[in-house]
């Protein structure tokens, strides 16, 4: 075998994650009436096209957390020995853009970089210029003739390739297009798709001689490190509602089922931790956690390992610190529904709790849980930046929105100004928030049964 | 009411008592005071002499929660717990790392926070309620939906774009205001416009939306068709019906926060170089001096207690029907 297949924790979570939503949604097909409100989603044009940039997000966060160490070339004695740094299948698709690394910035789209050098010119002399970058442009024979041009016919080109590739497959799916003419959000999709691909196809035409959003200090490709970014927004994201559900979850439907001391005893708990702000409380249980990660530096075999431990770390402090709001909901509406008839009557034939729990209980709240972990999504791909910039977010060598953003944030001064990195990381937070909100609100909308359907109909 | 007010503040002892146990946990169980001088003085090439000389400047020479070797009631007193943890609910927060005591620090320091937080405060409610108004009585047109769009679109930029973006447009761009600072008195308008226009901007979205939601959902009840029937205007109706129903969901959400202006906000302090609280425990974290994170989080708790009490107080203020008993 030429590399070893490496199972971050992190990895396994959100694998797990996905088994999770792929049987749920398989076992949702053949519910009608829980298939009813996903109907509505899917009637929606804002919410299947937020979907589709969301699955986009999705597939490039999946495929980076494939991760493995490749071997290296192989020694006298026959030992495979691997090396230490532990790559993802993402990496592997983007050797080129993680392998070409410049001296230092260069602008989008640049050929030369973005600081002046010593250049010795071919007669022996020395000028003070702005030197050719090593792999952007390095095709270009006279840039300041051959820039523009080339720019724009690559452009064109993977824009055609990419509105060609869509099209092929729609043309591949025959029933496609007379569903088109019926449906708006299908049609809807279809655009956005041809939209996404035409625009993915420039900029991957592009990449492939350019460095498209630029290089930063050490000369990485911003693009590439935006998109690496993505996977830890999304862990962030996803993995802390994994380890809030249980909390919020069990307690808040313990403390209104049982009433009584469970009551008191868990309002007790989610008061206590609601009741310190709950930035501080991150920012204390990271600083602990880092100092443990500190002092026990031989628990972790390669700093990846370390980073994502630390990574995790954080997705469980945010969980912990954040349970309370939905433990809180749950509660309530248990509180509600255990007045119920059915409920009373399954009490009366001598039901046990915990069947009554399982039964009638938990599928009735279940649409607060999926309003409120799409609802808290976007808001902890936020959270990631500001918690990163403060000091205590992800680990410094993870690639994260926040510490783009925070590496970025001092070259502001600069002259001309580096505005490159910041624009990129904002840019795709932009999107990947923008795309979960109005995704979490056409949700909302399809499983609230508070709002009137015929109004909004 | 009185009765009610002192049974709520005796709540909030055993809830205070869970906060100081949990930070105490978390600060010295967690991570011992060894552990802490090895990370104060460099972690490798410590030697024991040096850490347990660290402990004893520092007062953490002690044992953690029960010392036996002590006489009586010191058994129990004679104790870092006791020391570090329990003192705070004396306000007695000790002494940072550099020496200064933490108390002071805070008191100087209130001033400059509230002077961002509170015209924030005020001035961002009213911005919100008024856009979120507008949006209501143009409910359903095109100018409600660009509205919602324009909100949704606001709250799904990074709180770091509006600070980054707002001091390259408004300082280095215009040079309108200074980019950071602080300064006395009058002095120091200058330096606080453009991080409570911030402030403000950053949460107009969310904000907004979230008023209007409120008010929508008021908008649809019987008393205002009843309202409408007796021939009260739109405006009338939004006015003097409407706002005045939603006042309770809105206190809800907004008299909690009113004692934690006094812990100012960590990003916008930071940036705008405002020597205020969240400056000051943003540089604690940074610093890893734990006396002054532990601190703020017991302070930011007490605070929020308060808050809580406050906002039962002013439903009693807007409805009448509610009895605090």
């Amino acid at each position: 075998m030429n590399f070893l297949p490496v199972i971050l924790w992190t990895d396994a979570l959100i694998f797990l994650l996905l088994a999770v939503g792929l049987g749920s949604a398989w076992w949702i097909r053949r519910q009608p009436h829980l298939l009813l409100p996903w109907r509505r989603v899917a009637q929606s044009r804002v919410g299947m096209v937020s979907l589709l940039v969301l699955a986009l997000f999705v597939t490039v966060g999946l495929l980076d957390s494939l991760h493995y160490r490749a071997a290296l070339p192989e020694k006298s004695d026959g030992q495979t020995v691997y090396a230490p740094e532990v790559l993802s299948v993402f990496d592997h698709l983007a050797t080129g853009l993680r392998t070409h690394t410049e001296k230092t910035y260069s602008a989008p789209l640049a050929v030369y970089l973005y600081a002046k050098e010593s250049i010795e010119l071919p007669d022996g002399r020395v000028t003070r210029d702005y030197p050719r970058l090593k792999y952007g442009g390095a095709q270009l024979a006279d840039p300041p003739r051959d820039w523009l041009g080339d720019v724009v016919r690559r452009a064109l080109t993977g824009a055609a390739a990419g509105l060609l590739v869509v099209l092929l497959l729609a043309a591949g799916s025959a029933r496609l297009f007379p569903a088109l003419r019926r449906s708006p959000p299908l049609f809807a999709v279809f655009v956005a798709a041809l939209l996404i691909a035409a625009a993915g196809g420039a900029v991957a035409d592009l990449a492939r001689a350019y460095h498209v959003l630029g290089t930063d200090k050490v000369g990485q490709d911003v693009l590439y490190l935006s998109l690496k970014s993505i996977r830890t927004g999304l862990v962030i994201g996803t993995v802390t509602t994994l380890v809030m559900l249980p909390f919020a979850l069990l307690l808040g439907i313990a403390a209104g089922y049982f009433r009584g001391w469970v009551d008191d005893a868990i309002q007790y708990l989610y008061t206590v931790l609601s009741s310190i702000p709950s930035v501080l409380l991150i920012a204390a249980a990271v600083l602990m956690m880092q100092v443990l990660v500190e002092t026990h530096a031989d628990w972790f075999q390669t700093s990846a390992a370390r980073a994502d431990v630390r990574l995790l770390a954080l997705c469980l402090i945010l969980g912990v610190t954040s349970w309370t709001g939905l433990c809180r909901l749950l509660r309530g509406e248990t509180l509600k529904l255990r007045e119920l008839e059915y409920i009373q009557a399954a009490q009366a034939f001598g039901v046990s709790s915990l069947r009554i729990i399982a039964r009638h209980i938990v599928p009735n709240v279940m649409h607060i849980v999926l309003i409120s972990v799409v609802m808290d999504f976007s808001s902890l791909v936020l959270a990631e930046a500001v918690l990163s910039y403060i000091g205590v977010g992800v680990d410094p060598t993870t690639n994260s929105f926040g510490n783009m953003i925070n590496a970025a944030r001092l070259e502001m001064g600069r002259d001309p100004m580096v505005w490159w990195s910041l624009a990129a990381a904002f840019g795709f937070m932009l999107l990947l928030v923008l795309a979960a909100n109005l995704f979490a609100d056409v949700v909302r909308d399809a499983f609230d049964p508070r709002l009137n359907r015929m109004e909004a109909a | 009411m009185i009765a009610y007010l002192i049974r709520r503040m005796l709540y909030a002892i055993p809830i205070l008592i869970g906060v100081n146990l949990l930070t105490f946990a978390l600060f010295f169980v967690v991570n011992t005071p060894d552990d802490m001088a090895r990370l104060q003085l460099g972690i490798k090439r410590v030697t024991p002499e040096a850490i347990a000389h660290w402990k004893q400047q520092h007062g953490y020479d002690k044992p953690l929660l029960y010392n036996a070797q002590a006489q009586g009631a010191e058994k129990l007193t004679d104790t870092i717990f006791f020391d570090k943890s329990a003192s705070m609910f004396a306000f007695d927060f000790g002494y940072s790392d550099d020496g200064r005591s933490i108390s002071r620090e805070i008191v100087t320091r209130m001033g400059p926070s509230l002077s961002i937080a509170l015209p924030t405060f005020i001035i961002g409610l009213v911005v919100y309620v008024s856009f979120a108004l507008l949006m209501t009585l143009f409910r359903a047109t095109a100018l409600d939906i660009a509205g919602v769009a324009l909100c949704v679109l606001l709250m799904s930029i990074s709180g770091l774009f509006y600070i980054i973006g707002g001091q390259f447009l408004v300082s280095k761009l215009w040079h309108w205001v200074p980019i950071s600072g602080y300064g006395d008195g009058l002095d120091s308008i200058k330096f606080v416009l453009l991080p409570i226009a911030i402030g403000i901007a950053g949460s107009v979205g969310a904000s907004s939306r979230w008023y209007r939601t409120i008010f929508i959902e008021e908008i649809g009840k019987d008393y205002v068709r009843t309202a409408r029937a007796k021939g009260v205007s739109e405006l009338g109706v939004l006015f003097r019906h409407v706002l005045k129903n939603a006042l309770i969901p809105i206190l809800t959400g907004v008299v909690v926060v009113i004692p934690l202006l006094f812990m100012g906000s960590l990003l916008t302090e930071s940036f705008f170089g405002i020597p205020g609280l969240g400056s000051y425990t943003i540089d604690a974290i940074n610093a890893q001096d734990f006396s002054i994170v532990r601190a703020m989080v017991f302070l930011g708790s007490v605070l929020y207690i308060v808050g809580l009490i406050l906002t039962d107080i002013s439903y009693t203020v807007v409805d009448p029907r509610v009895r605090l008993s």
